[in-house]
């Protein structure tokens, strides 16, 4: 049998190998065709690397590129690569792919801010602020379907949190209050999920969808019936101040950043690296992974499935509603209807995109939060692509990965399946 | 009679009963998602008053007079859902009094305005059921069609360019082009998910969330631009007259030839599932996967029929809703109608006649709420809230089942999803 499959794999790869080659190719001439022909020599693309009205940080001059030069060099560099692919073949998919999209979009930023100024800095530092709320939610499905529990209904949690987060910081006047709050509530939402899906078995999609529709419900009715006719005594709570770190936030380029945040967007970051811990280097995150990779034999050596599935689930969802919090006293101080916006989905996107790992999945948030922040930037730019299309970018780069085509996500066996105890 | 013998009668009926509910008939199957829609209404009922100023007011009150708290609250219930119902269904007496004076006058005018509430009602179902079926087709042929919306929505897009692009066809011509266009494009929308499913296992849960998203921002980027009217908003031009489904009664009625339409095509569909050899097979995948593809039927062709017919189905719902009634479509057209479609099929219990009666309710709750909201003050939010306690009911019938004392099979449990991966 596996006489017979191996060439056949080898066969398979050489295939792929080829594929991925012309790909890469048909992207430097894609580069040349789109950014690089309409350019003259001399152009330049201005790049600030600090943040507007910053004093914290140490300035550094502004990184000026040569337009043509710049370009001419990233393409080199895609059809280099694609040639190597071709002939030797890369064994790491993930770096080669990792510095042709790098170079893709490099070449577009230079190619957008030939003859003006575009702050790059600022846009990094943005990217990581919209990626909060996607980190979070991502780590909340990194953390339910580990334990082999859909929660597709994220959106629906962090709405209802980020509604309680402003109604409770706004009437306690304390925003810790409300940050509170919402991880309560994001537990809660996550609990009842918990207890429809294990203790009574209903399909987890379906009760995703369904507090997805009750949370959408609930919070607009209670904006439109309370939050909007009180906004001073109800839905105006302000937001939590940027806490430079100290000496860190000095730091030209990372300092802005990283390092110059509010609490939540600390938390998001420091909750992936403990994540990422716990579930790889402990006891709870092996036996957790066990659940949901065969909960049959986890029962059989004592673990209890039920339970790590509930503590995995509640723990998902009051992250989810630390994601929810940040929509409105981690960034406007106000709650909107359907203010979430598919984040929720997006982290979804994400924790796939990062292949059920919170690092992975961190990472696919920063990339899409990029792609978010690039929209609106370019509008600044006056670049001439809707930004339509740009927003849906995720969505496409996650059914591309999902067909395997480019590295395969690979959920967890047991993801989705409810376990009967026998 | 002891324990014992107790527990030896149980035993001896336990057979005869599963064999009762093996065979579950037409009442049986109405007892949990009516119970589950009363349970809705009555929770609904306790939010209405107590979000209600005056009933909250008199409770304040209730140690000086507990009769007034009471009242005030079954008050405000019965305004709201007064309101809700009389602004769905109509008043008979004014029925009567309308047709007594069309025929005593000749005058149209009141008759009309008796019978438009029930009439809305019918042309909100429209989509309704066209939707329910999309969903419902998935859950027999065993997929999870989450993608109603965004088919919707590409399906309206579809029929309204077709609708307001060609100029100068007979109707005969131009209105089903128009609506082969909607179901059409729907369709294809739906098999992009379909064939990755078929092809390379990619779960259509998450592809469909996905195609949601594309198809939001395509709208939105297809309104804004390309298609917009000449007008100042984001909406299409108006379709041509050729185009649209007449309409039975003189203005403001609505109600058009989509309604009869829509009960054409759920007889269609009952017919193909249950009376046709690919219906058969179709609902052999959804049973057993497996089974059925070690007794010859091809897996992966019934998948992508299924989701190309259940796009198609979801693209046909924005045909009608275009074609029938608006006569164009804007940002934010479908309100929600593919969501909600998954509560109506999971209502229905994925049955063509089921949906359609379940179609009927949440077109008079959603025509209704409208009333309800200018009316009594609550807002449309409400109808959300009951539909997603509606889902959790039907879905988990255990809850149903312990409110109300009673024993049901529980063959109904459900188990649509089967994990991400395969």
């Amino acid at each position: 049998m596996t006489t017979e499959t191996l060439p056949q794999n080898k066969k398979a790869s050489n295939q792929r190998q080829m594929i991925t080659g012309i790909v890469l190719l048909a992207i430097g001439l894609l580069m040349f065709v789109l950014f690089a022909r309409g350019t003259q020599p001399g152009q330049e693309a201005k790049f600030g690397m600090n943040l507007s009205n910053n004093a914290e940080t140490i300035p550094i001059p502004d990184l000026i590129l040569p337009v043509q030069p710049s370009l001419y060099a990233l393409i080199a560099i895609t059809i280099f690569l694609g040639g190597w692919q071709l002939a030797r073949g890369i064994r790491s998919t993930g770096l080669l792919i990792g510095i042709v999209a790098f170079s893709f979009v490099a070449a577009f930023l230079i190619w957008a801010t030939k003859d003006q100024s575009f702050n790059l800095v600022g846009m990094l530092s943005s990217s990581l602020v919209r990626a909060t709320p996607i980190a979070l939610a991502a780590l909340c499905g990194v953390i339910s379907e580990r334990a082999a529990v859909v929660n597709i209904g994220i959106e629906g949690t962090m709405l209802l949190a980020a509604e309680a987060a402003v109604v409770f910081a706004t009437v306690t006047n304390n925003l810790w209050v409300g940050l509170l709050t919402a991880i309560l509530t994001g537990g809660l939402i996550a609990a009842i999920h918990a207890i429809l899906v294990i203790r009574f078995r209903v399909d987890q999609i379906v009760s995703g969808v369904a507090i997805n529709i009750f949370g959408t419900g609930t919070t607009s009715f209670l904006s439109s019936r309370f939050l909007e006719k009180n906004i001073d005594a109800l839905n105006n709570s302000g937001t939590f101040q940027i806490i430079p770190l100290p000496l860190l936030s000095k730091i030209p380029i990372i300092g802005p950043i990283f390092f110059q945040n509010n609490i939540i967007v600390y938390l998001m970051i420091i909750l992936v690296v403990i994540i990422h811990i716990l579930l790889f280097y402990t006891p709870w995150g092996l036996r957790t992974r066990a659940v949901g990779e065969h909960p049959k034999a986890a029962d059989t050596l004592g673990i209890n499935v039920y339970f790590m599935r509930y503590v995995n689930v509640i723990i998902g969802g009051m992250i989810a509603g630390l994601g929810g919090a940040y929509f409105t006293i981690g960034s406007v101080g106000r709650f909107d209807q359907d203010m979430t916006a598919g984040k929720g989905f997006i982290g979804l996107a994400a924790m796939i995109f990062g292949k059920w790992n919170p690092i992975g999945a961190f990472s696919s948030s920063l990339i899409f939060g990029f792609a978010d922040s690039l929209q609106v930037k370019m509008q600044i730019l006056g670049v001439n692509i809707p930004s339509e299309f740009l927003q849906m970018a995720p969505y496409i780069v996650t059914i591309i990965v999902l067909t395997g085509i480019v590295g395969r996500a690979i959920p967890p066996a047991a993801d989705g399946t409810p376990y009967e105890k026998q | 009679m002891t324990n014992k013998e107790i527990n030896k009668a149980a035993e001896k009926a336990k057979p005869e009963q599963e064999e009762k509910h093996g065979k579950t008939g037409f009442v049986d199957n109405m007892v949990v998602p009516v119970l589950a829609v009363v349970t809705g209404l009555i929770i609904g009922g306790i939010v209405i008053a107590i979000t209600n100023d005056t009933a909250v007011a008199a409770w304040g009150n209730f140690f000086q007079n507990p009769g007034a708290a009471f009242k005030a609250s079954w008050d405000a219930v019965l305004t709201g859902y007064g309101a809700l119902f009389s602004g769905s269904l109509g008043k008979p007496a004014d029925m009567i009094a309308g047709i007594q004076n069309y025929f005593a006058t000749g005058d149209s005018k009141l008759i009309l305005k008796a019978f438009y509430p029930i009439t809305e009602s019918l042309v909100t179902a429209t989509p309704y059921i066209f939707a329910g079926l999309a969903v419902a087709l998935g859950f027999k042929g065993g997929l999870f069609n989450i993608g109603a919306e965004g088919q919707f929505y590409i399906g309206a897009l579809a029929s309204a360019y077709v609708g307001y692009s060609i100029v100068g066809l007979p109707w005969f011509v131009h209105l089903p082009l128009a609506i082969l266009a909607g179901a059409v494009a729907g369709g294809i929308w739906g098999a992009i998910p379909g064939y990755l499913k078929a092809k390379t296992g990619a779960h259509e849960v998450v592809n469909t969330i996905m195609m949601n998203w594309i198809a939001f921002r395509l709208s939105d980027w297809l309104l804004s631009g390309p298609m917009k009217s000449s007008g100042f908003r984001p909406v299409t031009p108006n379709i041509e007259a050729t185009a649209e489904l007449p309409r039975f009664f003189p203005d403001p009625l609505r109600f058009n030839w989509g309604f009869p339409l829509a009960l054409a095509v759920a007889a269609l569909v009952y017919w193909f599932l249950f009376k046709t050899t690919l219906g058969f097979e179709i609902r052999a995948v959804g049973a057993n996967p497996d089974a059925a593809k070690y007794s010859g039927i091809s897996v992966v062709r019934n998948i992508v029929l299924v989701m190309t017919l259940s796009g198609a189905l979801a693209g046909l719902a924005g045909a009608a809703q275009v074609l029938g009634t608006d006569h164009w479509v804007g940002q934010g057209f479908s309100a929600g109608y593919g969501f909600d479609s998954i509560a109506l099929a999971l209502l229905g219990k994925s049955n063509p006649i089921g949906v359609v009666l379940a179609a009927l309710l949440f077109g008079v709750l959603r025509s209704g709420a409208t009333s309800m909201q200018s009316l009594a003050g609550i807002p449309i939010h409400i109808i959300s809230i009951i539909q997603g306690l509606v889902i959790i009911f039907v879905a988990a019938p255990v809850i149903i089942r312990g409110i109300y004392r009673i024993r049901i099979g529980s063959s109904d449990e459900t188990v649509l999803t089967r994990g991400w991966g395969k």
